[in-house]
């Protein structure tokens, strides 16, 4: 008996629907062991995720807060995947986008009409993330530096560039010690749904995503993007600017990023303080894997792994349980599935060894 | 040695959307060259890669003798003395001619006695006329001499059974009758030979036994004594009458479309790839290069295309000097690669995305790219063309390597080009649609200038207006087709032999 593994000629639909299904529950099983580690009952744990992310009205709307920086930076980093780009740097951009809109809150925004203050600091935010990610989109497509690395990196300045901003000239000078600017003037809030957390950064993500979408069926972008993506030499052969799609898809990419740090400096915190790089351009590289780079699915996915986030919050306050945990399950899930990947493009046989004919290298 | 028969019994084997072969019996003699005869798409390679382990059948055996084998891996095949060289080698290219042969074998398990495994290759060398150095390595062997370690390979696996797909498309003829001294000296020795291939002269004047798959049957088992005429094979294959031949009404020459002056450049390793080229494609002509694969001309075209740089000289397109590294206006230029599924085509975008990749713009409107017109301006190409596929919105990687070339070819010739650029146009292509590309190159010479690059003589000869033979990078010479006395000159110019001009 001998497992053999066979390539499929195409990568088959079921097994790929069927390996998500499945990664899930291995995913909630490896939790399961977390719990019980912890010493605590995982079904019991398991309920009050649920009912902590589900259970009653609030609980779901803020699912719903979480998700819209998780569907920003999903998109963020399913475009420049797309087309073989890897922009690891959702969190770098993320925090530079909430500088530049922070920058037109506070030091604008007394010289513009309150109308106008939204759309400025939208556009300052889209811009400084876009910026930020076309330093490391020059980088690659001017010198083919690696943009893993760059982006990466990246993330660690601006995070400290943002630490010193709030730590030190623009600190709020009315304010106690916690490390933040002053509140923003209320033009420069984000309009909440009543009785909710949810702003309207939600309409960002789910319009971004549905553009995206339709922009890359029905543009002569998304064509090329599609080209790219497939077949670069293909696309050289075509005559396509490659080196330019690249420098856009990465502008694109950070000024989506930078549009979720706009969206939540401006739609929850009111200022740039800590608290706002907590890891969602990292979750996002997730989100854009369990989404295989469909926008629409994003959309999906990113309200999932907002479920597991706040459900997980309640772990620490019902059970304290370390809230980490639905981190690790985040981390267990993208390991399954890209391990059930693996069983859409192969088929794996269990064959029995049959005798071979007398051999002939005795002889000859 | 006893040799058992190898028999294949109602072989059947689906791909998605093709059923490429259907109930196929095959029976393979020992001693025979036996020659698998096809369309593009007609099941060939398809058929032995099930033989040679590579594929499963979905229904039907093997039977080695009385029994039946199951075969896993190309090595359970070998196991059972069946190997394959495949139309692309196998070969590593930076280790030496031994070194590959040995590649792969249980034994030496640590050391390696090079002499030892040297002196037995020379030995099979020599008894097969395999010339070719152990020592070498391989980047340093013309494909026709790598195409010899990869025979050398399964000969020192002492495999009864060798199966070569299309072994000639790489060589030139002088290599081909050695290639053909070779099998003969194989099948001498009792071994089976199965050469897959469409080329009916080769048929003829090689094997024993002729087998002909027509879309994944078998419509004939023959041998060459009861082949009445070329003609008659043909019809078998193609399932109609074909004639090679082509009509070529005068054109009159119009303006030059391109043009080099004096234009070098390197290859990949920094090598001189091509070397002082100067030529010039007027509208109306058919102007040739005729090379041996690896002389410069992929790299020549590819310069050309603004896909590698030139490192010096003048190019003209369509009367304009064309900037260093500048691609070509792809909408008045057709260019037909020689690696056409490799970089002509998108294996998982349907066929329109595929039709259009070379004339997206002409569907796109401010921005806007529009499918619905982009498919009903290529729809009509698939029966045109003959392309077999399920239909529009099937994608790329369904269709059989000979489709897939025509789709290519569809899509270059189709959009009216000033310019078209073909590279092996027919390489993997059977006579049936060798022919069409063959006419319908001919006639795109009224609206525009040809440029072809080919290593197929016959080819060259039945379509060229002006020929220019390349060698090492080299252009030997160039002359007119209507001069008779030149063309037996071009088998020895492609080899670099520069012989006296006559009288």
């Amino acid at each position: 008996m001998k497992l053999t593994l066979e390539r499929r000629l195409v990568p088959s639909k079921s097994a790929s629907w069927g390996g998500l299904g499945l990664s899930i529950l291995l995913a909630l099983i490896m939790g399961g062991v977390v719990f019980l580690s912890a010493g605590a009952n995982p079904f019991k744990a398991y309920g009050v995720m649920f009912l902590g992310a589900f259970g009653d009205f609030y609980n779901i709307s803020e699912v719903l807060v979480k998700a819209i920086p998780l569907i920003l930076c999903g998109l963020a980093i399913a475009i420049p995947a797309k087309i073989l780009i890897w922009n690891i740097g959702g969190e770098g951009q993320l925090a530079v986008g909430g500088i530049g809109s922070a920058a037109v809150a506070l030091f604008l925004s007394p010289f513009l009409p309150s109308p106008l203050v939204l759309p400025s600091m939208i556009l300052a935010g889209f811009l400084a993330g876009g910026f930020w990610a076309s330093a490391a989109g020059f980088l690659k497509a001017r010198m083919g530096v690696n943009e893993i690395l760059t982006t990466l990196m990246l993330n660690y300045v601006a995070i400290y560039w943002m630490e010193n901003l709030y730590f030190g000239p623009w600190r709020d000078p009315t304010g106690t010690g916690f490390p933040g600017t002053a509140i923003f003037p209320e033009a420069a809030w984000l309009p909440r749904f009543p009785q909710t957390r949810v702003h309207l950064g939600l309409v960002f993500g789910v319009l971004a995503a549905l553009i995206l979408q339709w922009a890359f069926f029905r543009t002569r972008w998304g064509y090329e993007m599609r080209v790219i993506g497939e077949n670069p030499k293909a696309a050289r052969y075509a005559g396509m600017n490659i080196t330019r799609h690249i420098l856009w898809v990465m502008f694109l990419s950070g000024g989506l990023a930078g549009l979720a740090g706009m969206a939540e400096v401006s739609g929850i915190h009111y200022r740039l303080q800590q608290g706002l790089t907590v890891g969602y351009g990292y979750v996002g590289i997730i989100v854009a894997w369990l989404s295989r780079l469909n926008p629409m699915a994003i959309i999906v996915v990113g309200l999932f792994l907002a479920s597991l986030l706040v459900g997980g919050d309640q772990l620490q306050s019902v059970m304290h349980l370390p809230s980490a945990v639905g981190l690790v399950l985040e981390g267990t899930l993208l390991f399954f599935v890209l391990g059930s990947d693996f069983l859409a493009r192969y088929r794996i046989k269990l064959t029995t060894q049959s005798r071979e004919p007398p051999s002939k290298e005795q002889g000859a | 040695m006893a040799q058992t028969v190898i028999r294949m019994e109602g072989i059947t084997k689906r791909f998605p959307g093709v059923l490429a072969n259907d109930r196929i019996d095959l029976e393979i003699e020992p001693g025979k060259i036996h020659a698998l005869l096809g369309e593009n798409g007609a099941g060939k390679t398809t058929l032995m890669n099930i033989l040679s382990g590579r594929y499963r059948p979905d229904e039907g055996e093997i039977l080695a003798g009385p029994k039946p084998v199951k075969f896993n891996s190309p090595r359970d095949a070998l196991k059972s003395g069946i190997g394959m060289v495949h139309q692309h080698f196998m070969l590593v290219s930076n280790q030496t001619v031994a070194e590959n042969i040995i590649l792969g074998l249980p034994t030496p398990r640590f050391f390696l006695h090079r002499a030892k495994v040297e002196k037995e290759v020379e030995k099979l060398s020599r008894t097969y006329g395999l010339s070719v150095n152990p020592q070498a390595t391989i980047d340093e062997l013309a494909l026709g001499q790598q195409q010899r370690v990869e025979i050398l390979k399964l000969l020192y696996r002492n495999a009864e059974i060798l199966i070569l797909d299309e072994p000639t498309a790489v060589l030139t003829p002088s290599e081909i009758e050695e290639l053909f001294t070779t099998l003969r000296n194989i099948a001498k020795e009792g071994k089976s030979v199965i050469f897959i291939t469409h080329k009916l002269e080769e048929v003829m004047e090689i094997a024993d036994r002729i087998t002909i798959l027509q879309r994944g049957r078998v419509v004939a088992h023959l041998t060459p004594e009861e082949v009445e005429s070329r003609r008659e094979l043909a019809r078998l294959m193609v399932g109609r009458e074909v004639v090679l031949k082509v009509e070529k009404e005068p054109v009159s020459l119009g303006e030059v479309v391109l043009e080099l002056r004096d234009c070098s450049g390197f290859d990949d390793r920094g090598h001189q790839a091509f070397h002082r080229i100067t030529f010039a494609v007027r509208r109306g002509e058919i102007f040739s290069i005729v090379g041996v694969a690896g002389n410069g001309q992929s790299e020549l075209v590819a310069a050309i295309m603004g896909l590698r740089p030139m490192s010096s000289g003048e190019l003209l397109v369509l009367g304009r000097p064309v900037r260093k590294g500048a691609s070509l206006p792809r909408e008045s230029v057709g260019y037909v690669p020689e690696d056409r599924i490799g970089t002509g085509s998108l294996p998982n975008l349907d066929l329109v995305d595929n039709l259009i990749l070379t004339s997206y713009s002409q569907f796109c409107r401010r921005g806007f790219f529009r499918k619905d017109v982009a498919r009903k301006g290529v729809e009509g190409l698939l029966p045109k063309f003959h392309i077999m596929a399920p239909n529009i919105h099937a994608f790329a990687r369904q269709l059989s390597g000979g489709n897939l070339q025509k789709l290519i070819l569809a899509r270059e010739l189709s959009k009216g080009p000033r310019l078209l650029i073909a590279e092996q146009p027919t390489h993997g292509l059977d006579i049936g649609a060798t022919e069409e590309v063959w006419v319908e190159l001919v006639k795109q010479r009224e609206t525009a200038g040809i440029l072809l690059v080919s290593g197929d003589l016959k080819e060259v000869l039945s379509l060229s207006d002006r020929i220019g033979v390349i060698f090492r990078g080299r252009l030997m010479d160039i002359f007119s087709t209507e001069d008779e006395d030149w063309i037996e000159e071009i088998g020895p110019l492609m080899a670099g032999v520069r012989q006296e001009r006559k009288r």
